[in-house]
């Protein structure tokens, strides 16, 4: 069966290059008049399927893209990518009718003549300054925006939560009622320790786990968040999309990303956008037979990790502030848990 | 070198030839050849994407034990992705595009007799070819290639416990990249070279066509970056085969500790992508040279700012090594080095508006001669705008937290380098083929290859950019996993179907490239009326490129259409070749 399949590639192939041949006259080699009339207005067609299929995903495109930011900190994230997509969909819908235009309205004839024009120093002064001072704007409120998402040394009462991946899953563990992390490290791993907790680290024994059965992260709405990143075996990277965040996950160090989380879950689920893109989901669901879905926010896996890479993910549940707080009191620490086992 | 023929055996004259025409035409049948295999894997794992889990008999087909029943396995998924990327990006665009034009142009354009070292020359081609035929073994080992995505961070690719792929697939990569390092390093020196030394009277560098500009500052970016690949994967050969920790610490793996101590994967990443950025310039850079040719000759008028392209070139490549960072704006470096590099790398957007604006306004009242090459080269400047536009979305840190590694970034990247690389080595394929094997290529293949290439390069491409923005991550072998996930579903059909019309359209070159060489219409000396010196050698190749004595240049490379103050053309057509001396009272523009 497959010798066959690979036979009639094979012919197929071959059917056609002598097909080919024997159609075309390989006579036929430059450009005529003919040639670049022809061309010039299929650049003209091009430009219209071009410019259709932008706005076309532009339009109906736009209820599959992420709603918006779920973190007061990504706020500006949103409005900065606006700008910014708003200046390169101009300058790309300009530069692509100059483009194709050109294209369209000069093309060759026997008896036209080129203009000899090499050089215009005033024209390219104009576009070289004039992308200079738009990316003077582009860059000042991007990097104020990245330093004030990346500086968490300002944060009053953050929660402190380690968020630790491995092959293929998420575990993660609040800093407890001192709100600081006890020390780890790989060699600390053993039986129910799975994070590799060092707990002679005084600070160890208050830390809660998230529970390895039903593996939720609880967040509280409204307060700022700070996350410290390890991984035990190869590169991950926690990725919330919902939030704006994203941070690699490192083997041999600790890294760090905060946001404040700005909806909890069931306010998001009652937002316009998430209301649409769960009734477009669903609709797709309901004709393959498959459950409904319901939003939630998530983190996944967004570093190349291995061949379950694809599966690696944990639920986010965002809570007002009065029931983390009840959830979080009823969690036990890490030293009664460790210490039953 | 001299230009009376040598006695020449099959081997010296076809295999082992010092010729830099032969060594070109080796070059880039060798590319053809790695970017079928490349851009048949790519094929295949769209079939994966559209249609997650499905049953193909072409699956079955070519990927023998790593399917069960016509399915990929996630492993393989990984595998075909990676070496996608690696062929597509070494293998095809640096080696294929850079190491045949380089070869071909250099010594023609500047009017040289060959290169400044002709065994050299062969050397780097047989170390290219070398390290082709290892990375094609590696698709055959047990465990499969190597399949850590192609930049092979660790400790993924270190570990063959973390991923099949990374046992003798990954030590094969890394073999194969060393020679092919070495293979691009003795190229690229050869090239400066010989651009230094070897231009023909009166060929100034002011007056060098901007194809040479181009390849004579890609060399240097080669040469300034690519060793520090080489030694990114001599370090990670080091601490995969012989226990050294470079790139690896504190890791827990199937129940046990590792002895791994004191490294960083992050070192790995500064080290990869101080070449992996300049690379996108190699890659980019020699496809706008080729282009600005292209176009000015088509248009029949001179290239617009022949000085302020030099300067962007020179500022683009400048830039393409102080930027490397902005690939790891989340990878836990300090974020003050983030804000570095989102003011350089921002920056390099203005020397490249400069070039798109400068196309543009080359083709502005023309007379464009709509030959193949000619469409080849608009499609990528359209290519070039579209994906280099989005560069300022990923560019800027704060930004790019969260498209970081979706597919926007592969939407970007594919049409900023990827399309526009490649349709500027067609451009220069449909261009340079009567120079190449004194034959024309056909024009009606020409136009069809085009379009069906141009349709579904956007086609694959545009909505790509818009699942990267719902938070689909990259590298995902299928999203059926998440329910967010499940209304991309059509888009990654749409996307499939047009890689498959993309991928199936490049029959049309193979069969015009392939059948041009044995019935393609016999080329005339100059076919498009070009200034170039190359278009002064006898269609027959001699090797010397000229009969008696080198060519002297008198002018730049760009007298199209040079009208007199009657509107006379000055020498009697609309172009002038670089050999013919100014007339009296001439304006040596």
């Amino acid at each position: 069966m497959l010798a066959l399949f690979y036979i009639f590639i094979a012919v197929a192939i071959g059917v056609s290059f002598w097909q080919i041949t024997r159609i075309l006259n390989f006579r036929t080699v430059i450009a005529t008049d003919k040639d670049n009339d022809k061309q010039g207005k299929y650049f003209l067609w091009f430009t219209a399927f071009l410019y259709a299929m932008m706005i076309y995903c532009l339009i109906f495109m736009n209820v599959i893209m992420l709603p918006e930011s779920a973190s007061i900190e990504g706020e500006h994230d949103d409005n900065l990518f606006n700008i910014t997509f708003i200046l390169i969909g101009i300058v790309q819908f300009i530069m692509q009718f100059l483009l194709f235009y050109f294209a369209y309205k000069y093309r060759g004839k026997k008896e036209n003549k080129a203009l000899f024009y090499a050089d215009s120093h005033k024209l390219e002064a104009i576009w070289t300054i004039t992308p200079a001072v738009v990316l003077v704007v582009l860059i000042g409120y991007g990097l104020w925006q990245w330093n004030n998402i990346m500086d968490l040394s300002d944060a009053e009462d953050p929660l402190v939560v380690e968020v630790y991946s491995k092959q293929f899953i998420w575990e993660a563990r609040y800093a407890g009622d001192d709100n600081s992390l006890g020390r780890g490290n790989v060699n600390y791993i053993e039986g129910a320790n799975t994070m590799g907790v060092d707990m002679s680290d005084l600070n160890a024994q208050d830390d809660k786990k998230v529970s390895a059965i039903e593996p939720i992260l609880y967040l509280p709405k409204g307060r700022k968040i700070v996350f410290k990143f390890r991984s035990q075996d190869v590169l991950h990277s926690a990725y919330m999309p919902h939030f704006r965040a994203q941070m690699n996950c490192v083997p041999g160090m600790v890294t760090e990303f905060g946001f404040t989380p700005k909806f909890t879950t069931d306010e998001m689920r009652l937002q316009s956008e998430v209301v649409e893109k769960t009734a477009v989901i669903n609709k797709i669901r309901s004709e393959k037979g498959e459950d409904p879905y319901e939003f939630d926010y998530i983190l996944l896996c967004n570093k190349i990790c291995g061949a379950s890479h694809y599966a690696m993910q944990m639920k986010i549940v965002v809570l007002e502030q009065e029931e983390f707080n009840k959830w979080y009191a009823e969690q036990p620490t890490l030293g009664e848990q460790l210490a039953v086992n | 070198m001299s230009d009376h023929h040598h006695k020449e055996t099959f081997v010296t004259k076809y295999i082992f030839s010092q010729d830099h025409k032969m060594i070109s035409k080796q070059f880039l049948i060798t590319g053809i050849f790695m970017g079928v295999i490349g851009v048949f894997m790519s094929m295949l794992f769209r079939l994966q994407l559209a249609w997650p889990e499905k049953s193909f008999t072409i699956i079955e087909a070519f990927l023998g034990p790593h399917q069960s029943d016509g399915v990929m396995s996630p492993d393989i998924y990984l595998a075909l992705v990676t070496i996608h990327g690696t062929i597509m990006v070494f293998f095809v665009l640096t080696a294929g595009l850079s190491g045949t034009f380089s070869n071909l142009l250099i010594p023609l354009q500047i009017g040289a007799r060959d290169m400044a070292s002709g065994f050299l020359n062969m050397v780097s081609y047989w170390l290219f070819f070398l390290s082709s035929i290892i990375m094609v073994i590696s698709l055959f080992v047990e465990a499969g290639p190597a399949s850590a995505g192609w930049t092979v961070y660790p400790p993924l690719s270190a570990l063959p416990q973390a991923i099949p792929g990374s046992g003798t697939g990954m030590t094969l990569w890394l073999v194969s990249m060393a020679i092919f390092i070495a293979s691009s390093l003795i190229g690229s020196l050869n090239y400066i070279v010989t651009i230094f030394n070897l231009r023909t009277k009166g060929m100034k560098m002011t007056r060098m066509p901007l194809t040479m500009w181009a390849f004579f500052i890609t060399a240097i970016i080669g040469v300034v970056s690519f060793p520090v690949l080489l030694s990114a994967s001599l370090l990670l050969l080091f601490d995969r085969s012989f226990g050294t920790s470079f790139f690896l610490s504190d890791i827990f793996i199937q129940g046990e500790v590792l002895h791994y101590q004191g490294g960083s994967p992050v070192l790995y990443e500064h080290l990869f992508w101080f070449l992996g950025h300049p690379e996108v310039y190699i890659v980019l850079l020699p496809a706008l040279g080729i282009t600005s040719e292209v176009i000015a000759t088509n248009s029949r008028k001179p290239i617009f700012g022949y000085r302020a392209m030099i300067g962007s070139i020179m500022a683009i490549a400048f830039l393409s090594t102080i930027v490397w960072g902005h690939h790891m704006f989340v990878s836990g470096m300090n974020p003050f080095l983030g804000s570095v590099f989102t003011f350089t790398t921002l920056l390099i957007a203005i020397p490249s508006a400069v070039k798109a604006f400068n196309y543009i306004t080359t083709l502005w009242k023309g007379n464009l001669q709509m030959n193949p090459a000619m469409l080849f080269s608009i499609g990528l400047v359209s290519t070039f705008v579209t994906g280099g536009l989005t560069g300022l979305v990923l560019g800027d840190s704060a930004l790019d937290i969260n498209v970081h590694d979706t597919y926007f970034v592969v939407a970007h990247f594919h049409l900023v380098m990827g399309v526009s690389a490649i349709l500027g080595m067609f451009a220069g394929v449909y261009h340079w083929f009567p120079k190449m094997y004194g034959k024309m290529m056909n024009k009606t293949l020409g136009y069809w290859h085009f379009w069906l290439t141009m349709i579904s390069a956007y086609g694959v491409f545009f909505p790509m950019h818009f699942i990267g923005l719902a938070g689909l991550p990259r590298r995902y072998y299928t999203n059926t996993n998440f329910p967010m996930f499940d209304d991309v579903a059509d888009v990654n059909v749409v996307i499939t179907l047009f890689a498959i019309l993309g991928g199936v359209s490049q029959i049309i070159f193979l069969a015009n490239f392939f059948i041009s060489i044995y019935r393609g219409k016999a080329a005339t000396q100059n076919p498009w009326n070009s200034n170039t010196l190359e278009w002064t050698t006898p269609v027959e190749h001699i090797h010397g490129n000229w009969p008696g004595k080198l060519p002297e240049v008198h002018r730049w490379a760009y007298d199209y259409s040079k009208v007199d103050e009657n509107g006379e053309y000055i020498h009697g057509e609309d172009f002038v070749l670089q050999t013919v001396p100014l007339k009296d009272g001439e304006d040596p523009s």
